[in-house]
């Protein structure tokens, strides 16, 4: 049994994207400190090498190891690689994962015969600040033994009103609240849903559902032309059964599409529900007949295996 | 932000407001020359006098100096005037319609209305600045009630009150929309104690409201009681100008917001909270085109979970605004929503982003077209970067405020010397700086202090306590001491990082003009403080908080005390002792000691806070205050 894996494009390029502020600090919302989420390849889900570096915390690769899923999957190949160099250097001040390339450019495949199990191990990046804001601190109170020792909480100081310390609170949390990425508060991810025809536009709150389902049932009430009859319980296209697919997308039914973090348009449903709150960055329902272009090019190889 | 020019600090109670009400007394006991004021109808007779006119050679005079006196709007000049003689008095105290409290124990509310009669504009401030940092226990005092009374008798034609740092109540509140059939104009600034009922009250009560204006105020909402005042207003149409909410911690009824909006020609300005989002900021925009201040609201789509409707062309809302001059709001932004500002930008005389995190770049999308800004708050999410953006555009600011997203002490921060000094160099007009940092050299202070003279406020906060110059591991002392020494026109300092003794001297040797002065964990002994009191003899508030300042330093001040507004030294080193030494010194003197966290007779002074009353100690204090005498 072989799955496919949902193409992208041959040019992964990873590097530190500053341009786009941060946008990789989402991800911390969705991850309390300390908590272990792993991440299992199953075989209903599609994963690009890209979408998974992401997700990886650098200073955690090291203790990645390759496991051996309770599925089958020995035979599976899996475009994903570890980069060559093993465990990175610090995870990059707004961004965390995949800012580092210690591997050339990766090209879609890497050889890997095992599967990964992805433990994501996000400690909380202000645990490491504030070890080195308190050795400072200490180094600035050598400087002047008569003043009295700093305490950790001053009352009133720095003389900021409550009122206002009051409204930066939440938004305070993160160390790197400078960067912090344009469209968003702590806990809201707004994004447009366009559908083909249709002279409207909306606008949706990602965060308001928990599941695709949540999602489908939200978008059929919007647009009542968009029906989800061909689609599965979970409310999400059934890559795995080619047939089912391919009819899906020949037909003139409406299928949801969305545009990612990199710009690139994908097949609503190909990732975990997390990730693809983290990197949707605007939906578009289309016929399917025209999304029949943004078939993951591993159909083909989907075919080509088989 | 209150008003379009630079606040500065500009309340000062002359020191001869102290003996002119002496003679207040000499005046009222001897009653040989009374006699009417000629000429004016005056709207109620007050508690004046009235007896038969006497004819005196002088008459004619007299009208033409009661008239004269009308002219008069500064109470600074109107102080001086009223100790020119006992007519000079009576007429200045008949012809006074703006009353300026600037504290509200300074003095009981009948002597106030004993010798006012005829006043139609009351502003009252109550708690001192350091109230607002926790540092004083919550129940101290400041409540507007008896005032409320008082006020309400006496001037039933009142049409404006302003009160800052007070306590209100909704029953107060009820009070003065029961009691001031003219009703015109509310503004509370920092103000706590009442909530949507009391609004409801007001304006419903009030037909001829024209201004609302609730400014860094604590309302929020208890859900029992919470009530839709905007619906309360008159159906008709309304005279309102201004309306400012931004503080209001409570949804509020849009469309009843809207219908008002609609209903109210004359509105110019208007501050929305952050329960209003942007669609609906559109359509307000869309009936109140003519708005020359705007508080925008959260600025983004906040309704959580609902969906929006095809987005409109903000853009064109805001380009519609011919005169919109002064922006702020941005509570909780969405900066994809930032270009629908650029088309006011260049017209812009003030903005305020102090709420919004907008990161370098796009604060430099907006800031490039504010070539004519004078008023800029913001939070230091911008970086240095974002600075010298500001300094490359906005040549004609007057006042900048950089606040901090992350207020806890640290070594490195988002803005250093190196914005600063690029402010210096492009700003050279600047007159208010405050000014939030985790690093500040003393020559990025020195270079300000020589490219913008015009200084009035100087205030830098060094967040990390106790600072040194992190290039020359020096004392700030030189950089605050070139500020006093180079920007003749400073009336307020406030000044932070590492400091001793000779900052202070040099305070006390060239901040002549020095009003305000706040101190906080600075100085090394009492003469630091010495050469403050005895240096400075226009100094007014000076707040102390954590500094080596003990009992010598306190009695080197007796000589001016009377003249100031207040004094507030905490966590210093002070003993009841002394004070209660100052106390039987300076009878008019009221010396609060409060001890938060210690017993009620420690001899150690926790909290100084003293102030002079004409009236004695008050008779609201809690247990934790103790008034010495």
């Amino acid at each position: 049994m072989t799955y496919a894996c949902s193409h992208k494009h041959n040019n992964i390029i990873i590097e530190e994207d500053t341009t786009k502020g941060g946008s990789y600090s989402h991800k911390e919302k969705h991850f309390q400190r300390g908590e272990t989420k792993t991440v299992h390849l199953f075989p209903f889900y599609i994963y690009s090498a890209a979408k998974l570096r992401q997700f990886i915390d650098k200073p955690k690769m090291a203790t990645m190891m390759a496991k051996e899923h309770g599925l089958n999957l020995k035979e599976t190949e899996l475009c994903l690689g570890l980069p060559g160099g093993g465990g990175g250097g610090g995870g990059g001040g707004g961004g965390g994962a995949s800012e580092q390339v210690e591997t050339p450019r990766a090209t879609g495949k890497r050889g890997f015969s095992e599967t990964v199990d992805l433990k994501l191990n996000l400690q909380a990046k202000e645990d490491l600040n504030d070890n080195l804001k308190n050795v400072s601190k200490e180094k600035t109170l050598l400087k002047d033994p008569a003043k009295p020792p700093a305490k950790a909480q001053v009352v009133g100081w720095p003389p900021v009103r409550s009122y206002r310390k009051n409204m930066m609170a939440p938004k305070a949390s993160t160390e790197d609240v400078a960067e912090k990425t344009t469209s968003s508060t702590a806990s809201a991810a707004f994004v447009k849903v366009s559908m083909d025809g249709a002279p409207y536009l909306r606008k949706v709150d990602l965060t308001m559902y928990k599941s695709y389902k949540d999602l489908s049932d939200a978008l059929a009430k919007m647009f009542s032309s968009f029906t989800m009859g061909n689609y599965g319980a979970q409310g999400m296209i059934d890559f795995m059964n080619e047939s089912k697919l391919m009819d899906l997308l020949n037909s003139s039914e409406y299928v949801p599409t969305y545009e990612d973090k990199d710009g690139d348009w994908m097949l609503v449903g190909d990732v975990p529900w997390e990730m693809f709150v983290e990197s949707c960055k605007r939906l578009r329902i289309m016929k399917g007949s025209e999304a029949i272009g943004l078939a993951p090019r591993a159909m083909e190889k989907c075919k080509s295996r088989s | 932000m209150r008003e379009n020019h630079p606040s500065t600090n500009s309340e000062d109670d002359h020191r001869s407001s102290l003996l002119d009400l002496a003679r207040a007394e000499i005046t009222e006991s001897s009653n040989s020359k009374s006699r009417t004021c000629g000429g004016f109808p005056g709207p109620g007779s007050g508690s004046g006098p009235s007896e038969p006119q006497a004819p005196f050679p002088d008459q004619v005079l007299e009208n033409v100096l009661e008239n004269v006196l009308h002219f008069l709007s500064s109470r600074r000049d109107r102080n001086a005037a009223s100790l020119v003689c006992r007519s000079w008095y009576r007429a200045e105290a008949l012809t006074r319609s703006e009353l300026f409290i600037g504290n509200c124990y300074a003095l009981s509310p009948t002597r106030v209305t004993a010798r006012f009669t005829r006043v139609n504009s009351v502003t009252v401030k109550g708690k001192p600045r350091f109230a607002d940092f926790d540092l004083m226990p919550p129940n101290w005092g400041a409540h507007f009630a008896p005032w409320a009374s008082a006020l309400a008798q006496a001037y039933p034609w009142l049409e404006k009150l302003h009160l800052k740092r007070m306590i209100v109540t909704d029953a107060d509140l009820a009070l003065v929309a029961d009691s001031f059939s003219g009703f015109r104009e509310l503004i509370l600034v920092c103000c706590d104690g009442f909530g949507t009922p009391g609004l409801a009250a007001v304006a419903g009560k009030c037909r001829l409201l024209r201004v609302l204006e609730l400014v860094e105020s604590v309302v929020e909402a208890e859900d029992d009681e919470e009530v839709d005042w905007i619906s309360c207003f008159p159906e008709s149409q309304t005279n309102m100008e201004s309306l400012v909410f931004d503080c209001v911690e409570c949804p509020i009824n849009f469309q009843a917001l809207e219908s008002l909006v609609a209903r109210s020609p004359r509105l110019k300005k208007l501050r929305l909270n952050g329960f209003v989002s942007m669609a609906q900021l559109y359509r307000l925009l869309h009936r109140a085109p003519q708005l020359t201040h705007l508080g925008t609201g959260s600025f983004s789509a906040t309704e959580a979970g609902a969906v929006v409707d095809q987005e409109p062309d903000y853009a064109a809302a805001f380009e519609a605004c011919k005169s919109l001059v002064c922006l702020s709001g941005f509570r909780e932004i969405w900066a994809d929503y930032l270009p629908a500002i650029y088309p006011v930008c260049a017209n812009l005389t003030s903005l305020n982003l102090s709420y919004a995190h907008v990161n370098a770049d796009q604060l430099k999308s907006v800031i490039r077209h504010c070539h004519k800004l004078q008023i800029f708050w913001v939070l230091d999410s911008i970086r240095d970067e974002g600075l010298q953006a500001v300094a490359a555009t906005c040549k004609d600011l007057r006042e900048l405020r950089v606040f901090p997203v992350d207020a806890r002490e640290g070594t490195d921060g988002p803005v250093s010397e190196v914005g600063f000094e690029a402010i210096s160099q492009g700003c050279r007009k600047l007159e208010s700086i405050l000014f939030f940092c985790q690093r500040m050299t003393n020559a990025a202070v020195v270079a300000m202090s020589k490219n913008c003279p015009d200084l009035v406020v100087f205030r830098l906060c060094i967040i990390g306590r106790y600072r040194p110059d992190p290039v020359t591991q020096e004392p700030m002392d030189e950089g605050f001491g070139a500020i006093v020494m180079n920007c003749k026109k400073l009336t307020r300092l406030a000044v932070s990082g590492l400091l001793t003794d000779r900052a202070f001297e040099y305070i006390g040797r060239y901040g002549k003009l020095v009003r305000t002065l706040s101190v906080a964990f600075a100085g090394d002994t009492d003469t630091g403080l010495k050469y403050v009191l005895e240096g400075c003899p226009n100094l007014q508030k000076l707040e102390i908080r954590d500094s080596p300042f003990g009992d010598g330093a306190l009695r080197s001040g007796l000589h001016h005390y009377y003249n100031m507004r207040f004094l507030w030294m905490s966590t210093c080193k002070l003993t009841r002792q002394a004070c209660q030494e100052v106390a039987q010194a300076l009878p008019n003197m009221v010396l609060e000691v409060i001890n938060v966290n210690s017993e009620e007779n420690a001899g150690d002074v926790e909290i100084l806070y003293m102030y002079r009353s004409l009236d004695g100690p008050r008779d609201d204090a809690p247990r934790i205050v103790t008034i010495l005498h």
